[in-house]
């Protein structure tokens, strides 16, 4: 066995339980990032599931992910309380000046781009989050702010 | 004696820059040599106000508000510790109309008390409903439930007490008691700002449920985007945990559980088979949760409000809380105004107010300042609804009487620049993607639903379309399995009903 001692050591602070599914996952995701494909069989052998039902899991949800993220994620709220604050015309804004769709990850690594549906924040749309940060009534100025700050540190990291 | 400065801990409130503000408020404080102590607390849910600083004086709590970092060496200056008058000031907090207008039952300490304190809690009437509980029998304590009248506040509306007695009449050495925590309707936040400002109302909520019921073993599934409250409700469950409150002592313990983006695990059955570690789909009923719910056990299921509501009810009795509202509709519901609303946010009253009061003498009005042209009450699966239904009181009766819900109290405004076609199609889309794939209406009727919304709005055979788009709806409505497919046809027949002319179609 040539397995990671990193995903055995998440993997094994659960119970050998079918329900403890979720909670690992979320452990290897919070830990990496995403689900590397490797994880799939150690998990399924340490909750006695088979491999397709794990993966099933995993494609269900829409938080997790299988491919490592950008260095920021960037979830845009599409829903009604942000469209009715102008969430539409914000999220064709980000798309075109990232030049990337949902699910999609800008070439040079730097940003993530997702849908989310609802942050909560509908008394102060539109809302968007950036990692666990959530940034309220967000008009076109302060997203181009926001995604120049990001590009700016990453022609930072270029230049170091 | 230190002075004492509220900056609220909210999602929200920390979405519009509370905790720049309680950084700037910390240090101008000990530059200018004044003792102070920050108490991050749950936010008052006037959200157009936030971040919200209130300062505590000898005649109440004094607020100012929207407060910006840059803001507060002015306010120190002004004597804001003081309670002085500066232009953000919005004096006592208790007496802003918003706040004083509200009939605060389920949110009575939210924004009042530190969220993690339970000598707070307690000071603040917290845990008299246990109390009381304690000294009643199982039976009684689902008995006052039922005669309170409270109904299931996640959207059904279900009577919560015969809920409860079922669950307590089935027989098994295992049963559970579940809070659906995973508010995934647009348009509302009351569940989150509970979390995160009176975590312990709702951990009292689940003890009752749990001796009610006799269940000795509870879950909350919280959604993934929550963080802050995920963070905050864990942090009470320790709390709770090392008072004795929960755990072995208490003969009561509850495990909180992340959702992973999923919609429709905010149906019940959905959520109890992502707890059991499945991809979320929805059971078929039979067997109710309440006779074979989670791990095949009975299980009592209810919304953060719901059990979030049950303290007051055993702390003042039945009759007091049964006494509020109108009709079959007892109690109170916090109502959150969101969307294009000046005064978005938490509004919580009896029932029987009308609609028009809540959104334009209450919310008032737009943000915008434009016409409000359509409502859409009860989250994405409640219809649109227009001015002209502004005599409608907020009661559940009525709002079905003309196919709208009232569902878990969210309400967002759009002005008249919105296009409803397109809200039609979005209303679709989002169960194409949020569909959990077990049905057919549901999982194929929806994406087939944005083409032939798509195929209106580019002007193909549109009443030949729109004739499609109405069978395909009753399809949906009568062949889901739950609320997901069967109720997408509401938000989107209500927009082609009431705004034809933004499909292009004559009436």
């Amino acid at each position: 066995m040539t397995e990671d001692p990193e995903l055995a050591r998440l993997i094994a602070a659960h119970p050998p339980r079918p329900d403890a599914l979720l909670p690992i996952l979320h452990a290897i995701q919070d830990a990496l990032g995403y689900l590397p494909p490797q994880a799939t069989a150690p998990i399924a052998r340490h909750l006695n599931l088979g491999r397709a039902e794990v993966h099933g899991v995993i494609s269900f949800y829409h938080h997790f992910r299988t491919t490592p993220p950008g260095r920021h994620v960037l979830h845009l709220c599409r829903a009604e309380a942000c469209r009715a604050m102008g969430g539409a015309d914000l999220e064709a804004r980000a798309r075109a000046a990232l030049g990337i769709d949902f699910h999609e990850t800008t070439t040079d690594g730097a940003v993530s781009l997702e849908p989310a549906y609802c942050l909560g924040a509908c008394a102060a749309s539109p809302a968007i989050r950036l990692g666990d940060e959530i940034i309220g009534r967000v008009d076109a100025a302060r997203l181009d702010a926001l995604l120049a700050e990001i590009r700016q540190e990453r022609a930072a990291g270029e230049t170091a | 004696m230190s002075i004492r400065i509220y900056v609220p801990q909210d999602s929200t409130a920390l979405a519009l820059g509370a905790e720049a503000v309680a950084s700037a408020i910390a240090s101008e404080a000990a530059a200018r040599n004044e003792r102070i102590e920050i108490i991050r607390n749950g936010s008052r849910g006037l959200f157009w106000l936030e971040p919200l600083v209130e300062v505590e004086t000898a005649n109440g709590r004094v607020a100012y508000g929207p407060v910006s970092a840059a803001d507060v060496p002015g306010l120190f200056a002004a004597g804001f510790q003081h309670g002085g008058s500066h232009p953000l000031a919005l004096g006592l907090t208790e007496d802003i109309p918003f706040l004083k207008q509200q009939q605060r039952l389920t949110f009575a300490r939210v924004g009042i008390t530190d969220p993690l304190s339970l000598a707070d809690y307690e000071a603040h009437g917290g845990l008299a409903g246990l109390r009381a509980a304690q000294a009643m029998r199982p039976e009684e304590i689902v008995a006052t439930v039922t005669h309170s009248g409270l109904r299931g506040r996640g959207g059904a509306a279900f009577p919560a007490g015969i809920k409860w007695r079922t669950v307590r009449e089935a027989a098994s050495p295992e049963k559970y008691v579940v809070c659906n925590a995973d508010e995934g309707d647009s348009g509302t936040f009351s569940d989150r700002m509970l979390l995160e400002g009176d975590p312990y109302c709702l951990i009292e909520g689940m003890l009752i449920a749990g001796r009610a019921v006799g269940a000795s073993r509870g879950y909350i599934y919280i959604r993934s985007e929550y963080p802050q409250a995920w963070k905050i409700f864990n942090a009470a469950l320790e709390h709770a945990r090392a008072a004795g409150l929960l755990g072995a002592a208490g003969g009561f313990d509850i495990e909180a559980r992340l959702g992973a983006g999923a919609y429709i695990c905010g149906e019940e059955t959905a959520l109890l088979e992502s707890i059991e570690g499945k991809r979320g789909q929805v059971r078929a009923k039979p067997p109710l949760p309440a006779i074979a719910g989670l791990f095949g056990q009975p299980t009592l299921i209810n919304n953060v409000m719901t059990l979030a509501s049950v303290p007051i009810i055993l702390a003042k009795g039945a009759d007091y809380y049964r006494d509020f509202g109108m009709g079959r509709s007892h109690g109170t519901l916090p109502f959150q105004l969101a969307g294009n609303i000046r005064h978005a946010g938490l509004f919580e009253t009896a029932f029987g107010l009308s609609l028009g009061e809540l959104l334009k003498d209450i919310g008032g009005g737009t943000a915008s300042g434009r016409p409000i042209r359509a409502v859409q009450v009860g989250g994405p699966l409640g219809a649109y609804v227009t001015p002209d239904d502004f005599d409608l009181p907020l009661d559940y009766e009525a709002f079905a009487a003309r196919n709208a819900m009232l569902g878990h109290g969210g309400l967002v405004v759009f002005d008249d620049t919105a296009d409803m076609a397109r809200m039609a199609r979005f209303a679709m889309e989002f169960c194409a993607a949020e569909s959990c794939g077990k049905c057919t209406p549901c999982r194929i009727g929806s994406t087939r639903g944005v083409e032939v919304i798509d195929r209106i709005i580019a002007g193909e055979a549109r009443e030949k379309n729109a004739a499609l788009l109405a069978d395909l709806c009753s399809t949906m409505a009568d062949g889901s399995l739950c609320a997901m497919g069967g109720m997408t046809p509401y938000p989107v027949m209500s927009a082609v009903r009431k705004f034809p002319s933004d499909f292009g179609l004559g009436g």
